[in-house]
């Protein structure tokens, strides 16, 4: 049963990133409007893809890493489309979607040729159950997905600066969204990030307190989830200072991103105790 | 009926010439008026910008004789000698006189390849002519037709995305840092020519606060009079360099005055915000050395000259897209146009046939005295319908025609078999 949707959302998402690209060189009005539309379907599509799967495994999403993959990717979609419709802005999309197809790609390979070990309809292995459990996983990814943006977005703002400076004005840079505006979108994107991390983070402190078990308070994903909220908090200070507004602010920016990425593989797959997939 | 253009443009007329051949709007009305009284034309329309000069008109007698009389009638109109305008006169008739309107339109015509006014100019001229009762069913189509291509040539094309003047290029530059320009500040310095285009692109992109400075404030307050900016003192750049986004500097000096100091303390009084600095002096007014200050980008003449190179190849590579799109839309007129002469000429073969039907009967009947009149109203009305059904077969044939070459031949051969000349539509 995921199967179809799963096709449907590849689909999708490989018909809006197509229309996207052609937005990005056409600029044509219709063009970036049915990108968004299928970009919709799309996430209508992988949302029903998460949800089968999730009945199928008799378990959430995020139990496993494809499902926690797929759901980053619909995360990633989801928080791009309102950053789309907030700033008005379709030109980024051409490059949010590949990331997007590259997660979703990524789980499908690793769901087909490395199912989950539990058997139908069989739990593998017993998370936290709960409502605020669900929302701290969640918003964790959220915010996740949040800042995997703003550093999409800070990049373009790097290489669309740099052709500035340089003088070198390729094809693209006359379809790329304004500086000021890829500065402000990121912004957006990671002010999405630290309340979400923030709120995740003091859910995942009150599940915690409610489990039966003796739980350890040194697991090092706490300390660096810390650690990526306190930089991207400094960060969102920083970029608005005469300093550090500008390129300065999106390395920073990206550099944070790369804590992430560390924190979502080496710190959950070989330190952390309880954060093995989100 | 037949399509005629008589007129002149850039590439065929020296700007004196296209200066005394140019109509007001009245003198367009008034020349279309006179057209028509006279009959040399029955439906006329006068294009008249400050490249080109263009009569359209549909006559039904032959366009080359209307093109004669219309070129004559230029001559008397705008009390030229025949000698002086007639070698600057180009002729253009039926299928020609749509391509070269879709051309015009399109701007592939025009000085400025690509230029968006033109559009707008084709379609005034189009209504001032319509609400004039100048235009006919035939004109009214065509220009249409213009309209339509002019808009999708632009939509579906790269003909007019790209900037193509030094001035338009500095202002598209500055929107990819800043994005609209109608909420940011500018300051340009010089009131020379070049600055008079870099103002009139500020203002038609709505800058919220133009700031003008000269080395002569007197020259200074009447260009601020004029695009109704603010006069800043002419060296006081703590002041003046501090609150604008764009700077543009076109100032006949020797050696750069804006150099890395001054800029450097501007960009510390500004917090670092974005800077865009068109130098668009020669020698150049900005130093070198300002380009490698954080969040400052500046653009000299020669950087912004390639730029529009650049588009100006990107544009004409656009070209064999845009004449595609034209040579689609001049099909679907001509296809039109074969419509309508088939309508017509199918009228007048039916009408002649009849009256040859009214004379046959007339004459083969003389000696069938015992035919009441009811029986010859009969005998007609058969042979009428006759006619409709050796009609309709050729007549349904030619309207599912889609090759439109065979087709035109076709409604050429029935004119040419069956209707004397005093019976051609």
């Amino acid at each position: 049963m995921t199967q179809p949707f799963v096709i449907l959302t590849v689909l999708a998402y490989l018909a809006s990133m197509g229309l996207y690209l052609s937005f990005l060189y056409s600029g044509k009005e219709l063009t970036g409007r049915l990108a968004t539309v299928l970009m919709f379907l799309g996430l209508v599509a992988h949302y029903l893809a998460l949800l089968m799967r999730a009945k199928g495994t008799h378990t959430v999403p995020y139990h496993d890493l494809q499902g926690s993959m797929s759901l980053f990717g619909w995360l990633l979609a989801v928080t791009y489309l309102c950053l789309e419709i907030y700033h008005r802005q379709r030109t980024v999309g051409a490059f949010v979607l590949p990331i997007i197809m590259a997660f979703l790609g990524s789980a499908y390979l690793i769901d087909h040729y490395a199912p989950p070990s539990a058997a139908p309809g069989q739990a593998v292995q017993s998370l936290p159950h709960g409502v605020v459990f669900a929302l701290h996983v969640t918003l964790s990814i959220l915010a996740y997905a949040a800042f995997a943006l703003s550093c999409v977005l800070s990049l373009m703002y790097l290489a669309e600066e740099r052709f500035l400076k340089i003088r070198r004005l390729g094809e693209v840079v006359w379809r790329l969204p304004p500086l000021e505006l890829l500065e402000r979108m990121s912004h957006t994107s990671v002010l999405v990030g630290l309340v979400t991390i923030t709120v995740g983070t003091a859910l995942g402190y009150v599940a915690i307190h409610r489990l039966p078990q003796q739980q350890t308070y040194y697991d090092p994903k706490y300390l660096v989830t810390v650690l990526v909220l306190v930089l991207y908090a400094i960060y969102f200070q920083l970029a608005r200072t005469a300093a550090w507004r500008g390129a300065r602010a999106s390395k920073l920016c990206v550099f944070n991103f790369a804590l992430v990425i560390l924190s979502f593989t080496v710190v959950n797959l070989y330190l952390s105790q309880h954060h093995r997939y989100f | 009926m037949e399509i005629v253009l008589v007129g002149l443009n850039f590439r065929t007329a020296p700007v004196e010439v296209r200066e005394r051949v140019s109509f007001s709007t009245e003198q367009a009305l008034r020349a279309a008026e006179e057209l028509r009284s006279k009959g040399i034309l029955e439906e006329t329309l006068v294009l008249s910008t400050c490249n080109r000069s263009e009569v359209y008109g549909v006559n039904a007698s032959s366009s080359r004789e209307s093109a004669g009389a219309l070129s004559s009638y230029l001559c008397s109109f705008h009390e030229l000698q025949p000698d002086l305008l007639n070698p600057s006169l180009y002729h253009h008739y039926d299928h020609d006189v749509v391509r070269h309107l879709f051309r015009v339109s399109a701007g592939l015509d025009s000085m400025l390849l690509g230029e968006a006014e033109i559009l707008g100019q084709v379609r005034d001229a189009y209504l001032r002519a319509h609400e004039g009762h100048a235009t006919g069913p035939v004109l009214n189509r065509l220009f249409q037709a213009a309209l339509e291509i002019g808009k999708r040539v632009r939509a579906e094309t790269e003909l007019g995305t790209r900037p193509m003047g030094v001035a338009s290029a500095g202002m598209k530059l500055a929107e990819r840092i800043f994005g609209k320009l109608s909420e940011r500040s500018a300051l340009v310095l010089g009131a020379g020519t070049i600055s008079e285009q870099v103002v009139s692109q500020l203002r038609d992109r709505n800058i919220k606060h133009l700031y003008l400075s000269n080395r002569s404030r007197e020259k200074a307050e009447e260009f601020a009079r004029q695009y109704n900016g603010t006069v800043m003192e002419w060296g006081d750049w703590d002041r003046s360099l501090k609150s604008p986004d764009v700077i543009v500097s076109a100032v006949g000096v020797q050696d750069a005055f804006l150099t890395k100091p001054l800029i450097e303390k501007a960009m510390a009084a500004r917090g670092n915000r974005g800077l865009f600095l068109m130098d668009l002096g020669l020698p150049r007014n900005v130093d070198p050395a300002v380009a490698s200050l954080y969040n400052v980008y500046v653009y000299t003449m020669e950087d912004l000259t390639d730029i529009v190179d650049q588009n100006r190849a990107a544009r004409q590579s656009e070209v064999p897209k845009a004449e595609a799109l034209i040579e689609e839309h001049v099909g679907k007129f001509i296809s039109w146009q074969a419509s309508v002469e088939l309508i017509g000429v199918l009228d007048t073969l039916r009408g002649s046939m009849k009256e040859r039907r009214s004379a046959f009967l007339k004459e083969k009947l003389e000696g069938f005295n015992h035919f009441t009149p009811q029986d010859r109203e009969h005998i007609s009305a058969l042979m009428d319908e006759l006619i409709e059904k050796l009609l309709i077969v050729p007549a349904e044939r030619l309207r599912a025609e889609k090759e439109l070459r065979r087709k035109i031949q076709s409604v050429e051969a029935i004119r040419a078999l069956y209707l004397s000349d005093r019976e051609k539509p």
